[in-house]
């Protein structure tokens, strides 16, 4: 059977001036990502592996190449249809879990949901399973600064989740947390891949992270190289 | 959860910032509304002159006295309807530290040229048949617990009587309003004669006469008539509007509206530069959160909202305090007689505060579209990457 493709990058180069000179991060990549997908992308400071996480999250363009998703050529949207698609398909989590510091940890969650259209009992209980799913419904009312950064952390990916996303772009999800800590992060990520289906695609420098993948690809002097991982 | 809960969880975030520009504000606004409402209430007597009607008065200066024989030829020129006249009569009671307004007029032709004038038909015709009777003003009889009927000792601190004694006996012979409720009432109407047969400073002389024309459009001509027959003669005319006289009357202080807009000006032009940079400052503090909310879905056009609303939430929060504390203070000081009596209709108006709330809007449109506008712009990679 064949998995339904979710993404589909096709000849995408990326490049960006500096003064007169065009420096190139990126030509002409292909990418396929299915559904249901996990995804780690591995590779040297520099290689572009957050430019090209932040296009596939639709928040940076190419600078030739299409990006399908679904079949649609996402770098043909306008800024405002981007941040709709996004809003509807893509849930996002940061290596600093950038939390809104004056929010409760149920507010951050809430967060994604004021761009739904949800009554505020509706989302009170979407929120309720989020942090639920992470294991911080214990910690609803507790502000950033009053949590550790693994709970930080759990509390980005309720907020990535909360809205039932396709595809969840992770961006160093461990690079600021202790070896335990990063462990139950990538289990609960391991786990909305396994059993809620949720497609994943992780950028990290940890080779250990990267094991919790289905797959890894090295991006490495704007090419790509799918490697072998060793569960 | 909605977006205003944001906005005011992002305005109160940082209580001192908060504090210090909800104060600037508030001082800027209690300024404003205190100062406007002596404005307005200086510019009161002014709104409410007839344009029919025009004051003839010594061209030295309105103190100075014209002869009774002036009146009488005034009456008899082209254009002029109706023509009365009246004297000041530097009235205290009991207290000299507390003047009052009243004026000694011929009561007939006075009613007749102040139309707007409201007394009961009984007390009108019991103050003209009584030579001793006054007609006292609503707020006036009302602050200082006069009624009809009361025989009172009422002072002069220009005049004396022939026997020497600067004291007058008036009789309350009617309570007057007027027809607008602008209408100051805190003043009282003697009788000319009574005032000019008792005085000592002799001959039939009036302060001013004031006339009405049979139509505004011949104010001017009639002006120059007046004035052109009284030239060359040792009381000179100048005849002016009401509205002339009344301005001319307040600009004796010196020129309020100027120095209203002069205090109010700085006081804004300097909160502008306050709140504007405090604001550009809070909003850069917030780059990576704002990053994060355009990553995660909000439109650029939201968050300029959001942003532009907290700025004037703010100048909501400190103006409408200020507002409210002006409110106090203009009404406190109303109650002072002293003041009462120079300023009748001191009171913080509906415009004043319609006028505030527009300048507070203004404000927080100011200061926030620049960092507003930042917001909307901001390049999500570039703030994102910030850290």
């Amino acid at each position: 059977m064949t998995a339904e493709r979710l993404f589909d990058l096709k000849s995408i180069s990326k490049s960006f001036s500096k003064g007169k000179e065009s420096i190139a991060i990126f030509e002409g990549l292909n990418m396929v990502i299915d559904k249901g997908d996990f995804v780690a992308i591995m590779g040297p400071s520099g290689s572009g592996k957050t430019t090209l996480l932040n296009m596939l999250g639709g928040v940076d363009k190419p600078t030739k190449g299409e990006i399908l998703y679904a079949g649609k050529g996402i770098e043909k949207y306008s800024e405002g249809q981007l941040a709709n698609w996004r809003a509807a398909h893509i849930g996002f989590i940061f290596q600093f879990y950038n939390l809104m510091p004056m929010l409760t940890a149920a507010k951050n969650v809430e967060l994604p949901l004021l761009l739904k259209k949800m009554s505020s009992s509706q989302r009170k209980k979407s929120v309720a399973a989020a942090l639920e799913l992470v294991g911080l419904a214990d910690r609803a009312k507790h502000k950033p600064d009053e949590l550790s950064g693994g709970q930080q952390q759990r509390v980005a990916i309720a907020r990535a989740i909360v809205s039932d996303p396709d595809l969840l772009l992770c961006d160093e999800p461990t690079g600021d947390l202790d070896r335990a800590t990063a462990t139950e992060i990538l289990e609960t990520l391991q786990l909305l891949n396994k059993d809620f289906g949720k497609t994943i695609v992780m950028v990290t420098h940890d080779p250990a992270a990267a094991k919790y993948a289905k797959r890894c690809v090295h991006l490495d002097k704007g090419e790509f190289v799918e490697k072998e991982l060793v569960a | 959860m909605s977006d205003f809960y944001l906005i005011r969880k992002n305005l109160t975030r940082n209580k001192l910032r908060l504090s210090l520009n909800s104060f600037a504000i508030f001082i800027a606004f209690l300024l404003f509304g205190v100062l406007a409402s002596l404005q307005a209430a200086f510019d009161a007597g002014v709104e409410l002159s007839s344009e029919q009607r025009m004051i003839v008065t010594n061209k030295i200066n309105f103190t100075q006295p014209m002869p009774l024989a002036y009146v009488n030829k005034v009456r008899a020129v082209e254009g002029v309807a109706s023509v009365t006249h009246a004297n000041w009569f530097g009235a205290y009671y009991q207290d000299p530290q507390k003047p009052l307004v009243g004026f000694a007029v011929d009561a007939e032709s006075y009613l007749e040229v102040y139309e707007e004038f409201v007394l009961a038909p009984e007390q009108r015709e019991a103050w003209f048949n009584n030579r001793i009777g006054i007609v006292v003003g609503d707020q006036m009889a009302r602050t200082l617990g006069w009624k009809v009927g009361d025989r009172l000792p009422v002072s002069s601190s220009i005049f004396t009587q022939k026997d020497g004694s600067s004291v007058w006996e008036m009789e309350v012979m009617g309570i007057f309003t007027g027809n607008d409720e602008q209408f100051d009432t805190n003043y009282f109407l003697l009788h000319y004669k009574y005032f000019i047969e008792t005085q000592s400073f002799g001959g039939d002389w009036i302060g001013w006469i004031t006339i009405k024309t049979t139509d505004p459009a011949l104010n001017d001509e009639v002006s120059k008539t007046i004035d052109a027959q009284f030239a060359n003669s040792p009381a000179e005319t100048k005849t002016t509007s009401e509205k002339q006289f009344s301005k001319a009357f307040v600009e004796q202080f010196g020129n309020i509206g100027l120095m209203i807009t002069s205090i109010v000006g700085a006081a804004f032009f300097t909160i502008l530069f306050i709140v504007g940079n405090s604001m550009a400052l809070s909003v850069r503090e917030r780059t990576n959160e704002i990053a994060v909310l355009k990553t995660i879905g909000f439109q650029a056009p939201r968050i300029f909202k959001m942003v532009l609303s907290e700025s004037i939430l703010l100048a909501l929060l400190g103006g409408c305090l200020g507002l409210f504390v002006a409110n106090v203070l203009v009404n406190g000081a109303a109650q002072a007689p002293q003041l009462r009596s120079m300023l009748p209709n001191l009171v913080l108006t509906d415009m004043v505060a319609f006028k505030a709330l527009g300048l507070m809007l203004v404000l927080g449109l100011v200061t926030g579209i620049l960092p507003a506008w930042r917001a909307m712009k901001l390049n999500t990679i570039d703030a994102l990457n910030r850290r």
